[in-house]
């Protein structure tokens, strides 16, 4: 076998490799689809079944009980809303830190990791009577502005690491240039970073997509979320794993496709490699 | 960009976390200090220590930080490794890598309720579970996961749910790597091993630290997997402080008792984040 | 002290309330996401047209959460719901606490026709505060062809040793079925909820007159050795993570040969579109072993306006249409007899229609007029309820307790080791709230 051989064999096994490590993560996704359209019954039948008639009857049952497009609207909105706060407010911090880093900016960051420490079940008194003095219960502002802090240090964190691959030249360069720091930021930093800043904004979206204390917790009927919805079919008296699969699908596919979308942005990275 | 310039660019998120930091910290640790019970509202007043005590006393109080680290260290472990060997895996070009990269991130759209619900009866369970069909095809008897292995059914549930985190940042951090040095490496005959420890691993040293700084706080205070799949049993064997926690507040609604527990939560954290950042931190450095 | 927490609140957030008051003519009922509790929100449109002017909101969560979302909103005065779905644990103690608004019908509600027993548990003082929507006891649910099989009989009042010996003779491992399934799962309304009436009929309790915990009795040790035995021998593996979702999955799919559950499951094993069993099961009662007291619980689902609501007439109005006699011939217009929700009316079980719909109904209301939450164990107890004691402090000492016991039944450590723990957790949580 020449070496050229053995690399395409070598890089064969690993892509077959690659694709049977992603079947098997997705599996349990897969299997939670397929029972999405069982019946309850033939949801726990032993063994289990792979091959059935579908029905689409848990999704018609759950357009019956609920509002599907309100709750996936709330999601939208605290979600994105939730990360594009946060991110203005990151992306601004996260490239002081990395281009004029001080003897402070350690621990600042670490200090902002912190403020996660406390458990949220810990703080649900405090926080659930400031809504309620601030007339903010059910109220997606009230997401909007929790889920902005609860994922800014996560952010502050992913992003400044970004950042600091960028080489210092390239910015000293466009300085030069005469560039003002809201140029150098927009124009230098974020097209540089790219595929970085979309691989946190799209992490943080996720997060409070599946954020699941609050948006019970501080909603009702106006603000709920698709986790809301979810809770709605979770564990009742009965059996419920069909119809349970059949919302957390719905509740995921808006995410899922969005993630579809935007993979490739993630993975885009940065383009710098040349100018160096 | 000035200092001065660089402190105001800080200055909102500093200010912002501070008050999302010091108003509910500081009710936290007031309410740890007096008797809040929600279900008995006319009774209150100062009680010194005796809520923290309360909560120390409880014989599932050291069981619970021994779970709370088994279950982060072993979370860790698994997910940051699973994480770089699949990121290295899949770090080159192939039809379909889009769809597999979907397939392998898609666990972390999952709610960790379903997430748990779906283990718990379609897969771990004994009788109608995947897992005990596979081991009865194999002529096995199936394992009570739940049972004799319930720690470990929730490590395993939680890192199948955040491995894609590891490789989602993994990947995004080994497009940055500069292409020509890798080549470079190549036409010297570097093998495998080689380009792994002197190329890969240095570069994704500061990628491996956030995962884990990130993941660390999230699973300190995992308890919604906990509280589906075993609420904590069988006895404490798979309690966790905030499942602790969140028996006092939500169960109990003492909520002195479970600000007391909020508060050892926190000097938890950070006593585990002061080791690891004196193992991990100076990639955070500057 | 009490002001001085609310001022320190205030003070933290600024003190200004701009609290929104609920729009008028719009109620927003927090509700359990149980079948029946579904089939409410979708009759809701006749409500509305017999009360033009009033809409009502839904929020439907699963059983924990809601408790949760509802006492931490009441406790705190907030305000977010008109009614509240809550169970017979909270209603005497709420209502003690003046939380609740003390519920009055007109005449034409008929209040005598609700079963004495849901009216007494969901009263305090002879005040009552909440309005039964449905109500559940326990009984034995059964495999008849398999009993018959075994050439054994199922009396109406069986004994625990007899359950014992059917449960051995039906047992069949090698063609998966399990003598009985019971719950395993720790949590004060799971296993801890099945066992206290298991624990009744050995002659158990919970506390002694004083409040001292009473778990470390030998009647206690009687009760879970036998539990424990039972299951290790003829149980299904996996008991330890069941309760009554896992186990009603394992009957439906023909596992269990026995089943002592809530009443409400016989619904849904008698169901043959989710059943593969469901021609086949009979009832009796649940089994006793030295007393009858407390050996089946008591349970009702009920709603409730929180004290302080604006719309205290409106919800009134709904909650009279909710748990009315004409709501249940509503259900059955609609989906039939067999639908209806139970245990609430005596009313419901002399309908000749209903008795022929449900093969169930005999054994139910049997079971639910046996029960007594003031009178649930043999020797005098200072408190009410019979699968729980209705203090506030009985989920923390129950969940706590569920857990020993599922160590128990693992097998972790002794029957013996599993109650002093026990003991030890509930002494604890009984000193902290000061009853001694």
């Amino acid at each position: 076998m020449t070496d050229r051989q053995k690399q395409r064999l070598l890089h064969r096994s690993i892509v077959t490799l690659a694709w049977i490590i992603g079947l098997l993560m997705f599996f349990p996704i897969f299997w939670m689809i397929l029972t999405a359209f069982k019946t309850e019954q033939q949801a726990i039948s032993t063994p289990p079944l792979l091959f059935f008639e579908p029905s689409f009857d848990n999704f018609l049952l759950i357009q019956e009980r609920t509002d599907y497009t309100k709750h996936a609207l709330n999601s939208i909105i605290t979600s994105f809303g939730g990360t594009a706060l946060a991110m203005i407010i990151a992306i601004p911090a996260a490239c002081a830190m990395a281009f004029k880093p001080s003897h402070l900016t350690r621990d600042v960051l670490l200090w902002m990791l912190s403020t996660k420490m406390l458990p949220a079940v810990g703080v649900l008194m405090p926080i659930y009577l400031i809504c309620q003095k601030f007339g903010l219960l059910d109220s997606r502002f009230a997401l909007v502005f929790i889920y902005a802090m609860i994922n800014l240090p996560i952010i502050m964190m992913i992003l400044f690491n970004y950042f600091r691959d960028i080489p210092k030249e390239i910015l000293e360069a466009s300085r030069m240039d005469g560039a003002s720091t809201f140029a150098e930021i927009t124009q230098v930093v974020m097209p540089l970073a790219r595929g970085g800043i979309a691989a946190t904004a799209f992490l943080s979206i996720v997060l409070c997509w599946n954020e699941a204390f609050w948006s019970i917790v501080l909603t009702s009927s106006d603000a709920g979320t698709l986790v809301a919805l979810v809770a709605s079919f979770s564990s009742p008296e009965g059996l419920f794993w069909a119809k349970l699969s059949a919302v957390s699908t719905l509740a995921c596919a808006p995410i899922m496709i969005f993630g579809w979308f935007v993979q490739k942005q993630l993975v885009q990275g940065m383009t710098f490699g040349a100018v160096k | 960009m000035t200092r001065t310039l660089a402190r105001l660019l800080q200055a909102p998120s500093v200010i912002l976390l501070l008050l999302w930091m010091v108003v509910p910290l500081g009710m936290t640790i007031y309410f740890s200090t007096i008797r809040y019970q929600l279900l008995y509202p006319e009774r209150s007043g100062f009680v010194g220590w005796s809520n923290y005590e309360f909560f120390f006393t409880d014989p599932a109080f050291w069981p619970a930080i021994l779970n709370t680290l088994t279950l982060v260290g072993s979370v860790l472990i698994i997910t940051v490794g699973l994480g770089l060997a699949i990121a290295l895996l899949i770090d080159r070009s192939f039809p379909g890598r889009g769809v597999l990269r979907v397939l392998l991130i898609s666990p972390f759209f999952i709610m960790p309720t379903v997430n748990a619900l779906l283990w718990k009866n379609m897969m771990l369970h004994p009788i109608y579970g995947l897992f005990a069909v596979f081991a009865g095809f194999f002529g096995l008897e199936p394992i009570e996961w739940l049972k004799d292995a319930p720690l470990l059914s929730v490590i395993m549930i939680v890192s199948w749910q955040w491995t894609p985190f590891a490789i989602l940042i993994f990947i995004t951090s080994l497009q940055n790597f500069d292409s020509e040095q890798k080549e470079a490496a190549l036409l010297d005959g570097a093998g495998f091993r080689a380009r792994f420890i002197y190329l890969i691993l240095p570069h994704l040293a500061r990628p491996i630290a956030v995962v884990i700084m990130i993941q660390t706080i999230f699973h300190l205070s995992i308890f919604a997997e906990i509280f589906v799949t075993t609420s904590g049993g069988p006895g404490v064997q798979s309690t966790n402080l905030a499942f602790l926690i969140f028996a006092q507040a939500l169960q109990g609604f003492d909520v002195g008792v479970a600000s007391a527990g909020g508060v050892l939560a926190i000097i938890l954290a950070n006593i585990v984040a002061f080791f690891l950042i004196r193992m991990i931190g100076r990639n955070l450095a500057v | 002290m009490r002001s001085i927490r609310n001022t320190m609140t205030g003070l933290a957030v600024g003190a200004t309330c701009l609290c929104s008051a609920a729009m008028a003519g719009e109620l927003t009922v927090a509700t359990v996401n149980n079948g029946h509790m579904i089939e409410m929100q979708k009759l809701t449109s006749h409500f509305e047209k017999a009360n033009p002017g009033i809409t009502v909101n839904w929020v439907t969560l699963e059983e924990g959460v809601l408790r949760q979302r509802v006492t931490t909103d009441i406790s705190t005065k907030g305000g977010q719901f008109d009614i509240m779905t809550i169970g017979m644990y909270e209603a005497p103690i709420w209502g003690s606490r003046g939380w609740l608004e003390a519920l009055e019908f007109g005449a034409d509600y008929d209040v005598d026709d609700i079963l004495p027993a849901m009216r007494g548990g969901l009263s305090h003082d002879g005040t009552l505060y909440a309005a039964p929507f449905y109500g559940e006891s326990s009984m034995i649910m059964y495999r008849k062809d398999l009993l018959d099989a075994a050439g054994m009989m199922m009396p109406d009042n069986p004994t625990w040793g007899h359950v014992a010996d059917a449960a051995a003779a039906m047992t069949d491992k090698d063609n998966g079925v399990y003598g009985i399934c019971l719950r395993g799962k720790p949590g004060w309304g799971d296993n801890a909820a099945f066992l206290t009436t298991m624990a009744n009929s050995f002659g158990a309790k919970w506390f002694h007159q004083d409040w001292k915990p009473a778990l470390d009795s030998p009647a206690w040790n009687h009760a879970i050795s036998f539990y424990v035995d039972l299951l290790n021998n003829y149980g299904p593996p996996g008991s330890t993570g069941n309760s009554f979702n896992e186990i009603l999955a394992l009957v439906n799919e023909g596992k269990c040969a026995m089943w002592i559950d809530a009443t409400i499951a016989a619904s849904f094993v008698t169901n043959p579109e989710q059943s593969k069993v469901a021609d086949k099961m009979a009832f009796a009662q649940a089994p006793v072993a030295v007393t009858h007291r407390g050996a089946n619980w008591l349970w009702a689902w009920a709603l409730a306006i929180p004290s302080g609501t604006k719309q205290a007439d409106d919800a009134r109005k709904f909650i009279e249409w909710a748990t009315s006699k004409e709501y249940i011939e509503l259900v059955a217009s609609v989906n039939g007899w067999g639908a209806v929700p139970t245990g609430t009316r005596t009313s419901t079980y002399e309908n000749p229609n209903f008795l022929g719909a449900a093969i169930f109904a005999e054994a139910e209301l049997k079971a639910i007029l046996s029960a007594d939450p003031s009178n649930s164990t043999q020797d005098p107890t200072p408190y009410t309820g019979v699968q729980f004691a209705a203090i506030p402090e009985f989920q923390a000492i129950g969940i706590a307790v569920g857990q020993q016991f599922t160590a128990a039944l693992a097998g972790d450590i002794s029957v013996t080791e599993a109650l002093e723990n026990a003991q030890a957790a509930a002494d604890r949580e009984m000193r902290k709230a000061g009853y001694y």
